[in-house]
């Protein structure tokens, strides 16, 4: 399904480079080994929990890569570490809110281009819209982007905010991850119709449904919807279609809602594979290259490793401190209670 | 000319909505004197206008605050002054208007989204209380929330249900959000520009009954001319046998049981709360410390009210000089009823006054 129009000067986006295409595929490398990291990180106690991302490396990658963080905006769930990697975010910054460290991550969100970490299934979605908006009154070409998944799509304030960008022409690119699985409910039992892409007819937004795990198609699919918004043409939507290969956390036991065989029939081609495979026939890496990638992923996870053992809790204070910009005398004065009670100060 | 209870206004949720009299461009005023005449839809609107012109990154919008001026006209002229897009319309869903107005902050704008009555802030709950609520805290103050949430609010004008509500406990419960609400046009003034111009959410609770009626408004400074910011609760009456507390709409109406209760020889301080939270304690207990005695009063249903809040913490603060326990003459634990009810709902000034009796009769023992 692709019902986005091609730019007004009939040029759709410019294919990657090989250089491009061989950063796409470090970037899937050194996300997935980071993936499995995290994971084994719980099981020894290092992070409490975590939202693996495996077999979404394609979507989550492609998607984020094709952010320009000089001005654009992306409003993440909790299940983005591959698009926070590609859009270069600090990993031990983001993955401090899996250490249980401070909610949104570490991370500064003006910096990094990334909103905080959002908890609520489509809590952020318009605040996307919003973003958006803003823009349009500034006059900015820049645009927002926000992640949903499968789940995600029966909340009413995805409706609310495909609704208020198409009526306001918002430039909000809304990349759903249909990753086939809400926790233990399949697509088949969340989302009516089988596809959120095609809800896009009925706001008159033009929507993609995408290979996820095909990394160009998702990276050709971002880019041009981020052309289609940046010409003020209003949002587009981008269904990806990708598997939740690992549990939803690591707190979730797939185990008692499906079988292997099913997983293995539902997750399909792996998509590193996949690329790596299309890398070598076309010629634009060799075994060195994919030796060198996994080098380098395995370092990468190790340093985020130390730094997120290095990281200490933040101080008390600062759970007061961060309420408002403008405290109470109410936080101040439990402020300094608990600092009595507490520290002995 | 008052206005009071005029023209309906053709509106789908309210068809009670009321019109204003057209307000007037210029204030109502001798030349040469700061202080004018206006309804509390005026002074409203009056603040939004300056607002507008002061910040430019200030933005109104919600269901109807565009062409229409809002259900109760307080953004009236505003987006034939000030452009349609520094005041818009949005289609009619509240978790839309306020997740946007999170949006928009982000995006280093100072809403002032409307949500058209007080029970319709229920469908944008999520929105106020997990995300505009925490997002500096989630941010670690990266991300401010400077937005003002107007929400015509409690009730007194014979509205369908759930254009009556008081949410002001609710709101006042929630870490991350201030609360406020004016009791006059002089009030209302003051405290949405106060409000209006804070880095950090405000949930401005304006009392629909009041909309209409005038008052002196010192367009100057806050209180008085040399006065700080309107951040504290305010002494509206002194007196010295026992302290009125109240908000909103129920200022008026303690200050009219301070006239009765002054011909019996009481003499009533009312104090007006105004912030909701921040509560100002201190307000509270030095009015407390001289009339040893108190009496809270809200529209909003007794258990787990703000008066609840308001007792502990008159009683902290006084426990060793109160003469009597800290009374409640608040509404009821129902939903709030139909019009031909709510006056039996809202205290009234009977009720006021056997509150008043019961702490003045207490006796220890």
């Amino acid at each position: 399904m692709d019902t986005l129009p091609l730019p007004d000067d009939g040029t759709a986006a410019a294919p990657p480079t090989p250089d491009e295409l061989r950063e796409l595929y470090s970037l899937m490398a050194a996300v997935r080994r980071l993936d499995a990291s995290a994971v084994a990180w719980q099981r020894q106690g290092v992070i409490p929990g975590y939202a693996p991302e495996l077999g979404q490396e394609a979507a989550q990658v492609g998607s984020g890569y094709a952010v320009d963080t000089s001005r654009d905006f992306v409003f993440p769930t909790y299940r983005e570490m591959g698009v926070a990697r590609a859009m270069g975010v600090d990993m031990v910054e983001y993955m401090s809110t899996h250490k249980a460290t401070w909610h949104g991550g570490l991370y500064d969100p003006k910096t990094s281009r990334l909103a905080p970490i959002q908890a609520v299934v489509a809590g952020s979605v318009l605040h996307a819209v919003g973003w958006a908006h803003g823009q349009t009154l500034d006059g900015s070409d820049a645009v927002a982007m926000t992640y949903l998944g499968d789940g995600a799509s029966s909340q009413g304030d995805v409706h609310e905010a495909m609704n208020f960008a198409a009526v306001m022409k918002a430039p909000v690119v809304f990349f759903v991850q249909n990753n086939g699985w809400a926790i233990s409910v399949p697509t088949e039992r969340q989302v009516a119709g089988g596809s959120v892409a095609a809800r896009g007819a009925g706001y008159g937004i033009p929507a993609l449904q995408v290979d996820g795990n095909d990394v160009l198609a998702v990276l050709e699919a971002t880019r041009r919807a981020f052309v289609h918004c940046r010409s003020g043409n209003g949002p587009v939507i981008i269904e990806a279609m990708t598997y939740r290969r690992g549990p939803h956390s690591t707190s979730d036991d797939p185990g008692r809602y499906r079988s292997l065989d099913e997983e293995r029939d539902g997750a399909g081609e792996d998509p590193l594979r996949r690329f790596r495979q299309q890398l070598l026939s076309a010629g634009l890496a060799d075994e060195a290259f994919f030796a060198r990638a996994e080098a380098s992923a395995a370092a990468e996870a190790e340093m985020v490793r130390e730094g997120l053992e290095a990281l200490g809790p933040r101080p008390g204070s600062e759970m007061f401190d961060l309420v408002f910009q403008e405290t109470t005398p109410a936080l101040q004065s439990q402020s300094a209670s608990w600092r009595e009670e507490s520290e002995h100060v | 000319m008052t206005g009071f209870r005029q023209a309906q206004s053709p509106d789908a949720k309210s068809p009670e909505a009321q019109s204003p009299d057209a307000p007037s461009p210029d204030p109502e005023a001798p030349a040469g004197s700061h202080t004018v005449t206006l309804s509390m839809q005026q002074a409203l609107n009056r603040a939004l206008d300056e607002v507008l012109a002061e910040n430019p990154r200030a933005v109104i919008f919600g269901e109807d605050c565009g062409r229409l001026g809002g259900v109760f006209r307080i953004t009236d002229g505003l987006q034939a002054k000030h452009g349609a897009s520094r005041v818009f319309d949005t289609p009619l869903a509240e978790s839309g208007i306020l997740g946007m107005s999170v949006g928009l902050a982000m995006a280093g704008f100072h809403p002032i989204p409307e949500v058209q009555f007080d029970g319709f802030a229920y469908p944008a709950i999520n929105q106020i209380v997990c995300q505009m609520a925490r997002m500096n805290y989630r941010s670690r103050g990266a991300l401010p929330m400077p937005i003002t949430l107007r929400v015509p609010s409690f009730g007194g004008i014979r509205a369908p249900e759930h254009h009556s509500e008081s949410l002001e406990a609710l709101f006042a419960h929630v870490p991350g959000l201030k609360v406020v609400s004016p009791s006059n046009p002089h009030e209302a003034y003051h405290l949405l520009k106060y409000a209006a111009t804070r880095p950090d959410p405000v949930i401005f609770m304006e009392p629909k009954s009041r909309y209409w009626q005038k008052g002196d408004v010192d367009l100057r400074a806050a209180d008085t001319p040399d006065a700080g910011p309107p951040t504290g609760a305010k002494v509206m009456r002194h007196g010295r046998h026992i302290t009125l507390v109240a908000w909103g709409a129920m200022v008026a109406r303690c200050l009219q049981v301070a006239d009765l209760a002054a011909e019996d020889g009481i003499d009533v301080e009312v104090l007006d709360l105004r912030w909701l939270k921040p509560i100002d304690a201190e307000a509270l207990v030095a009015s407390v410390r001289k009339t040893r005695r108190a009496v809270v009063v809200h529209e909003a249903p007794l258990t787990s009210g703000l008066g609840a809040e308001v007792a502990q913490l008159i009683t902290q603060g006084c426990f060793d000089t109160l003469k009597a326990p800290v009374e409640r003459v608040t509404g009821f634990d129902v939903p709030y009823p139909s019009g031909d009810l709510e006056d039996e709902y809202i205290p009234n000034i009977d009720r006021i006054l056997f509150g008043i009796q019961r702490v003045l009769e207490y006796r220890r023992g």
